[in-house]
């Protein structure tokens, strides 16, 4: 008899008054008890609708199954034969629009916690001594892979699982993307990226860093003078858009990437141990209703912020970031603006910012994108005091490959055009996915499109 | 591990390095820099590409200890490693079609502007070398310098080597005998290039200076180097570091410039100890 509960078990949180002063990670997950409770109220569905909602296809029913019977090992291995970074996914993916959304569970009361599910059995696993999946012999053909993040990592590990010899080309000093330097630690231990990716290691695939393909190799090179039978691009969507109005370039005022990155991958929590600065002030202003906005504001006041702002231009029912995340925000005494747009940011006489002018905004029609379009209100310009301004409306894709590949086809907006169905792009031998095909999207969907095109790779490979 | 093959102190506070990064010495142009990182608590820092050697695989940069991180690098010796060292980046200069060019270097600026020098002279160009330095005790690559030079002018704020002023001085000497410069490149402080441009502007010489905001990435990711160019925001580590003169911002990129300038002071101070620690190590290591 499954357990009816019409609620998920909630997860263990650190109180919001005590993580709101610190970098450890918010959620702690399920203990063993927990995570077989919550299994149980699956229903082994026989159409699955919840696998079909998985951008990887994970057999969730199958492990939910072997939770229920204590086999986590087992369960680890069904989940890791369809997705490269379970760990990851079960604490990043926007469940509630992906597997939970399908959720039979959830027509009446909330769906199972397959996300809190797949993310114990991950980290049992990595705790208990789990295998590394073994690979399938050398086949002696070479794969580079450019870029470590979500889409990069899944490919080079389906293809070396095929027996491929891959290399993957990473700009930064450490492998993991978007996963290092932009979603904060109290959301994603890096110890746990570092994990996983030498789970990759261990299996073959090799990680050449400080290497940025367009400057210190060329994609062309890769493929006529260095053995490269085909190439996967997964460089994301990493350049920062701004939003043009006056004072943007003030000191105090930062592109969410560049807070990030500073914070996470550069560690500037841990100044002056760590040689990297940031300046965070007492009135911060993140700018966007996204995942990293909500990030950048979270990060704000663990830096010791008072005051943290969300300025958002919509309303919160149009917010992009993901629900648990707002929530959390909210908890650690985020305060949101909504309906609410910068027009100007504002400098004391050293340059540095003092304030943001912004109006209201009210909805009108929707727009081409589906969502209500805001609209200046009239006589609304208002002031906010702030010393700290964060820029989080977007990122685009890196020109740099595209600059330096001839005959590569992209978007006008920069995204590389390729075949959805395989990944393919207008170049022989060449395959890109995930943000760098889509702009800015999701960890899970890169993992998918790097999935689909390791299979395509191996399909034009093995003809 | 980048190795240092060669470290020479050209004088107190300026060291010359060899560093083994042989994708990069294959690769790297004149105006193109790298970024480092000297140990795993280490920032990122760019560093211009003084020369190459493709051959031996070794990329040379020539760095001032002006900070914690540069200190921090000069601890460093003949066969230690630099955890992370990537590059080439930025566009390289674009030199073709001048003919007869000034190239003004300011202080370590000068280890810039070399390379240029060296490539418009490799390329038949007449170049006027002008540098600057406060001293004589502080003057570097003299010998490279008349190599790749038709004319060096060599200036000190002190007067020390019998030639006072600063390098606009010199300048406006050229200019004010007839000297007809196509183009100058002038690199340096801030403060230098704002005066030259203040001198070629009005005479409508184009001029090309190399800008040195702060970076994190250096690769396009971040915009912390941002730099306003002809009312437009450009991004120095990928669109520069080389941008026209005449359409820089220079106020605010002389206030980007100091934006960490606390944060410089109170990392020198409270790793003062480390850092002798460090040097301690180093020379016991070393013995």
């Amino acid at each position: 008899m499954p357990n009816m509960s019409l609620t998920k078990l909630p997860a263990r949180e650190q109180d919001p008054n005590i993580r709101n002063c610190n970098f450890e990670e918010v959620s702690q997950g399920y203990d063993e008890a927990m995570a077989i409770e919550e299994a149980t109220r699956c229903l082994n569905c026989k159409h699955k609708p919840c696998v079909a909602g998985c951008p990887v296809n994970v057999r969730i029913p199958e492990f939910i199954q072997l939770v229920i019977q204590g086999k986590f090992m087992e369960a680890n291995d069904v989940i890791r034969s369809t997705n490269a970074l379970p760990a990851v996914c079960g604490r990043v993916c926007p469940q509630e629009t992906q597997c939970e959304e399908k959720c039979v569970r959830g027509i009446k009361g909330e769906p199972v916690g397959i996300g809190r599910l797949e993310r114990f059995v991950a980290d049992y696993a990595m705790t208990h001594g789990m295998e590394t999946p073994k690979p399938l012999p050398d086949n002696g053909k070479k794969i580079a892979i450019v870029g470590s993040g979500p889409a990069g990592l899944t490919c080079a590990g389906d293809l070396r699982k095929l027996g491929y010899e891959v290399t993957i080309f990473e700009a930064l000093h450490t492998p993991g993307g978007v996963l290092v330097y932009g979603i904060p630690e109290f959301r994603l231990p890096k110890q746990l990226v570092r994990d996983e990716i030498r789970i990759l290691e261990d299996m073959g695939v090799k990680i050449e860093t400080n290497m940025v393909v367009g400057r210190s190799i060329t994609l062309d090179e890769l493929l006529n003078e260095e053995g490269y039978s085909a190439v996967f691009i997964g460089s994301g969507a990493g350049l920062p858009r701004f939003q043009g109005i006056p004072g943007e370039n003030l000191n105090g005022v930062y592109s969410a990437n560049e807070f990030l990155t500073r914070i996470n991958l550069m560690k500037a929590y841990n100044f002056p141990k760590s040689d990297t600065p940031v300046q965070v002030g007492k009135n911060a202003a993140v700018v966007g209703g996204g995942n990293v906005a909500m990030d950048a504001a979270r990060s704000a006041k663990r830096m010791g912020a008072e005051n943290v702002y969300i300025v958002y231009r919509r309303g919160e029912a149009e917010m992009p970031a993901r629900v648990e995340e707002v929530h959390h925000a909210k908890e650690e005494g985020i305060i949101f603006k909504m309906l609410t747009n910068p027009t100007e940011i504002l400098g004391d006489e050293n340059g540095h910012v003092k304030g943001m002018t912004c109006v209201e905004m009210e909805l009108g029609e929707p727009d081409a994108s589906g969502r209500r379009r805001p609209i200046v209100k009239a006589g609304s310009e208002h002031t906010i005091d702030v010393d700290t301004v964060v820029i989080a409306i977007g990122n685009s894709p890196n020109p740099l490959i595209k600059n330096t590949t001839p005959g590569l086809a992209t978007e006008k907006w920069g995204g590389i055009i390729v075949d959805e169905a395989t990944g393919k792009t207008s170049r022989d031998h060449v395959y890109a996915g995930g943000d760098t095909v889509t702009g800015a999207a999701t960890v899970i969907l890169a993992m998918g499109a790097g999935k689909t095109a390791a299979a395509a790779i191996h399909e034009e490979l093995s003809k | 591990m980048y190795r240092i093959v060669t470290k020479r102190a050209l004088h107190e506070t300026v060291t010359l390095m060899e560093v083994e990064a042989p994708y990069i010495a294959k690769k790297a142009k004149p105006g193109q820099f790298i970024i480092l990182r000297v140990d795993d608590d280490g920032e990122r820092v760019p560093l211009t590409v003084a020369g190459t050697d493709p051959v031996r695989g070794t990329v040379t940069i020539i760095y001032q200890k002006v900070g914690y991180t540069t200190k921090r690098l000069d601890c460093l010796n003949e066969g230690d490693g630099i955890l992370d060292f990537v590059g080439p980046l930025g566009t390289a200069s674009h030199l073709d079609g001048m003919k007869k060019v000034a190239v003004i270097g300011g202080g370590l600026g000068v280890a810039i502007a070399y390379p240029q020098a060296k490539a418009l002279h490799d390329m038949g160009a007449e170049v006027d070398v002008i540098v600057g330095f406060r001293n004589t005790d502080l003057m570097i690559l003299m010998d490279e310098l008349k190599e790749a030079s038709t004319n060096l002018y060599v200036m000190t704020d002190d007067g020390s080597n019998g030639h006072k002023g600063f390098v606009t001085t010199a300048l406006e000497e050229q200019l004010n005998a007839g000297k007809e410069y196509d183009h100058v490149i002038a690199i340096g402080p801030l403060m230098m290039m704002r005066a030259v441009v203040n001198l070629t502007k009005p005479r409508n010489i184009p001029t090309v200076i190399s800008m040195n905001p702060i970076m994190v990435d250096g690769t396009g990711m971040c915009g912390s180097c941002r730099v306003t160019v002809g009312g437009e925001t450009k991004f120095a580590c990928v669109d520069g570091p080389d941008f026209d003169g005449f359409e820089v911002d220079w106020d605010e990129a002389i206030a980007r410039g100091r934006m960490y300038r606390t944060e410089e002071a109170e990392s020198m101070e409270r790793k003062a100890c480390n850092l002798l620690d460090v040097e301690l190590q180093t020379k016991r290591g070393g013995n």
